[in-house]
């Protein structure tokens, strides 16, 4: 038994809706009792979707489990079938019904339908919604698929050669409820066409069966998302020889490697290198004069594997921060985050606590924090600029713009996203230069007039503060006055670390002096 | 009994379960813990449904069954266990600690009422246990306050003093509000249930007058009649009509003459009047449906109608005790389509061919809807808004006249582009 208080994921079962919902022509009927309903909420609210999620719930109640659930089962499938018509029938069950064991994909199979029907098995008290959203694809795509594996040649990669046209490439893994995936999936469409190649299929997201069938007319496939698409890709790949694409295409040096990888793969001659450095203006941005003061930021890392890998990533090489924590709550890329974190010298946090991250946050003591939902709260509460990175996300994560992640436009969008958040580099200059004015004291003054503090109130509340620190250690009014002094996003840290020092060092009372020798010796 | 058409349906529904409600629950006694027992579905629904709300450590939690927890019973109670010492080192705080069964729970038949008497020894002078079940398979939305409402009861100690109990959660502002008039009536003695604190629960006995807030309360309701209490029937103080005659039951009880009712509440009630003019007029002869999820929308209907002179299509609603509901239906117009339970695909093709001006529904129907161009009301924010009594009379109509105003605004010509 697990104590839980927000959850990074859903259950296995959302994952599928996310599927189904992302599809066209795909009805998902879930036993399910009727509070899972929620559900809808997900994708009618955060993702603002116009249509309700294609999904049937038996909702049984209390009183039909004394009776025949199984016939409720069947009764909802037959109504959900003749009323949507779908192409293809998933059928699954949610936590409850996977305790009382009807299982309704036999049922359905037994019901005569000339449709092909997904059973989904996704076990609720071991697995969550990026398993379920994983294992739903690659159920469907093996059901759709399975009989055309013996009569196939494998793939290869070189046949659009042959065929004298050009190469064609499925996108893979985008679904909805996935960070920025409806803007991700034009823009990188839009570079694979720039460089002459084809889109054949995008999946799930605006698929319907009849294009999970035709994912085999590819050369390629692009698996843009691992938490959904890599079991599938793994699948096609194991038995239809199609080969598919690692790098995901998040900052400049990833997308300029994905499109190398993608070119390598199709032994398609890469033509235009040098123009591609110059598709973003992330490079020229991070290079301006105005961005040096983005040197050295400290910065703490949270989301899901594919989003914090990334962002590490694209933190220390393209906008010259320091990764001061990067953690995921995909455990199924915890070797890979891992191994990301190692080169970067920090250790990688793999938890599905949120109050454990925020813990890790705030010893950290970062100026910015990329992360989910959650920890935008977490940082909100700790007083840090946060930039939503990943899900799980609000309504204000699904902006009305084109907002892509990926490829040259999602560089410069999180440009903006990262930077924005922080202080405007001269502007941080000029604080610092006035920051001992009594109109200028932790924050800015008005023109309508003067409110702020004055120096002397503002010293006299620090002083009430740091009078006891509670290792028993003595603030001279020196070493006080010198803390005030400093910016008061990094007060806390200096004071944390300078009391650190004097423990260090069996300093009883903290000077002017001993803030100084701390700096120097923590630098 | 007006001649109102009663209807029962059933098939697929779309509603939130009892869980639901433990967002508002937690708000109101802010010294007691929700610890749900259940699934991840239950720790995600709760989260999902409180949506914004996201606090620094929220006082409710999921204490999430896994495999090794199905394969033996006892193994869950020793897990459980574990969990709520942790839970409580940690929040030490916490007084009363609400064990909220679920769907798994219930269907696993983890005996929640057995862990509570043992952590209640164990506990003992520190913090109190309650059980009650939130589960969909048994609870709508709203129900979930009503099992929580009847598992304080038994703690509740007797006592024969009069007085008048008000049942059922209320905005704390709502709530002062009520008080006074009640004072200014003559009734000094008043208690609230649920209380603000979670410890000070009122001590009732066969003096105490029991006038409900809220229309979801059917087994609070029993149980509180089994400990003596009087009932008092009224109609729901939502709306000027309905708090009018929610005040003058009360003002009977305590044999308070009607005069005097009038008297306090009659600069009110034509305050409220004024105030309800402008939303009136942009309700008035518009035509409403009422998708079920509170128990509200028999009052609201009522509400909407007699007074902001909307025209009744259909009045949806998880459950219906007649009982209670008396007083209400009552006051409905005749030949109003109440329909209890749902079959939510057969009622939107309703809606659909009904073309309503205006559809009250759960948050899950709300955008699709929209899309289809008709405007929509969440019930949710019923349950979240101060929306009872004179005073509030305006506030509550103005949100249905809200998203009307918004489509006449949007759909104006000046913004037609195509």
């Amino acid at each position: 038994m697990e104590l839980t208080l927000w959850t990074y994921e859903g259950p296995p079962h959302v994952g599928a809706m996310r599927i189904a919902s992302s599809m066209k022509d795909i009805h998902y009927v879930l036993h399910a009792p009727q509070g899972d309903t929620y559900a809808d909420l997900l994708f009618t609210m955060i993702e603002r979707r116009g249509q309700r999620p294609p999904v049937t719930y038996t909702t049984f109640q209390a009183r039909d489990l004394g009776g025949d659930t199984a016939e409720l089962v069947k009764k909802n499938i037959k109504e959900a079938v003749e009323r949507f018509k779908p192409k293809t029938l998933l059928v699954g069950e949610s936590c409850t019904a996977e305790l009382i064991q009807d299982q309704p994909g036999a049922l359905a199979k037994g019901m005569g339908f000339d449709m092909p029907i997904v059973n989904l098995e996704l076990p609720a008290y071991s697995k969550k919604e990026n398993w379920g959203a994983s294992e739903t694809f690659y159920q469907l795509i093996r059901t759709l698929l399975k009989e055309k594996v013996s009569s196939l040649e494998k793939i290869s990669p070189l046949r659009w050669k042959e065929l004298g046209r050009r190469p064609k490439v499925n996108i893979l893994g985008p679904s909805l409820l996935g960070f920025r995936c409806r803007d991700d999936v034009i823009e990188i469409q839009r570079i694979l066409s720039e460089q002459g190649i084809d889109t054949n299929v995008v999946a799930p997201l605006g698929a319907s069966p009849e294009d999970i069938e035709r994912l085999i007319d590819a050369d390629i496939n692009i698996c843009l998302y691992q938490e959904i698409a890599e079991a599938s890709c793994e699948w096609l790949k194991r038995n239809f020889g199609m080969e598919y694409t690692n790098t995901i295409p998040i900052g400049i040096k990833n997308t300029i490697e994905f499109i190398n990888e993608v070119h390598n793969k199709l032994d398609l001659p890469l033509t235009n290198k040098e123009e591609l450095e110059h598709k973003s203006k992330l490079p020229w941005y991070s290079k301006s004069v105005d961005s040096n003061y983005l040197t050295g930021k400290r910065v703490f890392i949270f989301g899901d594997g594919t989003h914090a890998i990334a962002a590490a990533k694209i933190a220390k090489e393209e906008l010259g921060f320091e990764v001061v924590g990067l953690g995921t709550y995909s455990r199924e890329m915890a070797r890979q985050l891992r191994a990301t974190a190692k080169e970067l010298n920090v250790e990688a946090l793999i938890t599905n606590n949120y109050l454990e991250v925020e813990d890790a946050m705030k010893k950290a003591a970062p100026e910015l924090v990329l992360g989910t939902q959650m920890e935008r709260h977490s940082a909100k509460r700790l007083g840090i600029p946060c930039s939503v990175i990943s899900t799980p996300m609000h309504v204000q994560d699904v902006p009305a713009r084109y907002s892509p992640q990926m490829g040259w436009e999602g560089a410069n969008v999180i440009f903006d996203d990262w930077v924005h958040p922080l202080m405007m580099g001269l502007e941080e200059h000029l604080i610092d230069m006035f920051k001992h004015d009594f109109e200028f004291v932790d924050g800015h003054q008005s023109h309508l007039g003067n409110t702020a503090t004055k120096t002397e109130d503002f010293i006299n509340s620090e002083e009430k503060k740091d009078k006891n620190s509670k290792e028993g250690i003595i603030w001279t009014e020196s070493g006080r006055a010198e803390l005030t002094k400093v910016p008061f996003f990094v007060r806390g840290k200096v004071k944390t670390n300078t009391e650190k020092y004097a423990i260090l060092r069996g300093i009883p009372e903290i000077s002017d002096e001993t803030l100084y020798d701390a700096k120097a010796y923590f630098s | 009994m007006s001649k109102v058409e009663f209807n029962k349906e059933t098939g697929p529904r779309e509603v939130f379960c009892g869980l639901t409600s433990i967002v508002w629950l937690h708000r109101r006694m802010p010294d007691a813990f929700f610890l749900v027992v259940g699934s991840r579905t239950c720790a995600h629904l709760i989260q999902s449904a409180a949506g914004v709300m996201i606090f620094a450590e929220p006082r409710f939690g999921t204490a999430i069954l896994e495999e090794k927890d199905l394969a033996g019973l006892a193994d869950a109670h020793e897990e459980l266990d574990r969990v709520v010492n942790d839970l409580i080192a940690r929040r030490p705080e916490i007084k009363t600690l609400f064990l909220v069964g679920s769907c798994p729970s219930e269907v696993i038949k983890l005996d929640l009422a057995t862990v509570a008497d043992k952590l209640n020894k164990r506990f003992l002078g520190q913090v109190r246990f309650v059980n009650y079940s939130g589960s969909g398979i048994e609870t709508t939305f709203t129900q979930g306050e009503d099992g929580a409402l009847k598992a304080l009861i038994p703690l509740m100690e007797s006592s024969n003093e009069e007085k008048l109990l008000l049942v059922g959660t209320l905005a704390n502002n709502v709530e002062d509000r009520f008080k006074k008039i009640f004072r200014n009536l003559g009734i000094s003695n008043i208690e609230s249930f649920p209380p603000r604190q979670s410890t000070e629960l009122p001590k009732i006995g066969k003096n105490t007058k029991v006038l409900l807030t809220q229309p979801y309360l059917s087994d609070t309701v029993r149980d509180l009649k089994h400990r003596g209490c009087e009932i008092i029937s009224a109609p729901f103080p939502l709306g000027i009509e309905g708090s009018t005659e929610w005040f003058l039951a009360a003002a009977k009880a305590f044999k308070i003459s009607e005069l005097k009712v009038h008297e306090i509440i009659s600069p009110l009630i034509n305050r409220a009047k004024l105030a309800l003019e402008s939303h009136k007029e942009i309700l008035k002869g518009k035509r409403l449906f009422l998708l079920p999820e509170s128990q509200l929308e028999i009052s609201l209907a009522r509400f909407l109608h007699n007074e902001c002179e909307m025209d009744l299509i259909e009045v949806g609603t998880p459950y219906l005790n007649k009982d209670l509901m008396k007083e209400e239906i009552n006051l409905l117009p005749d030949n109003t389509k109440i329909v209890e339970g749902q079959h939510v695909e057969k009622q939107l093709d309703r809606v659909r061919e009904s073309n309503p001006d205006l559809v009250v529904c759960g948050m899950g129907l709300a955008n699709p809807l929209e899309a289809e161009g008709i405007s929509t009301k969440w019930s949710i924010e019923m349950v979240f808004s101060p929306i009872h009594g004179i005073d509030q009379a305006a506030d509550l109509a103005g949100l249905f006249s809200k998203p009307l105003r918004r489509n006449q605004i949007l759909t104006t010509k000046t913004l037609v582009t195509h």
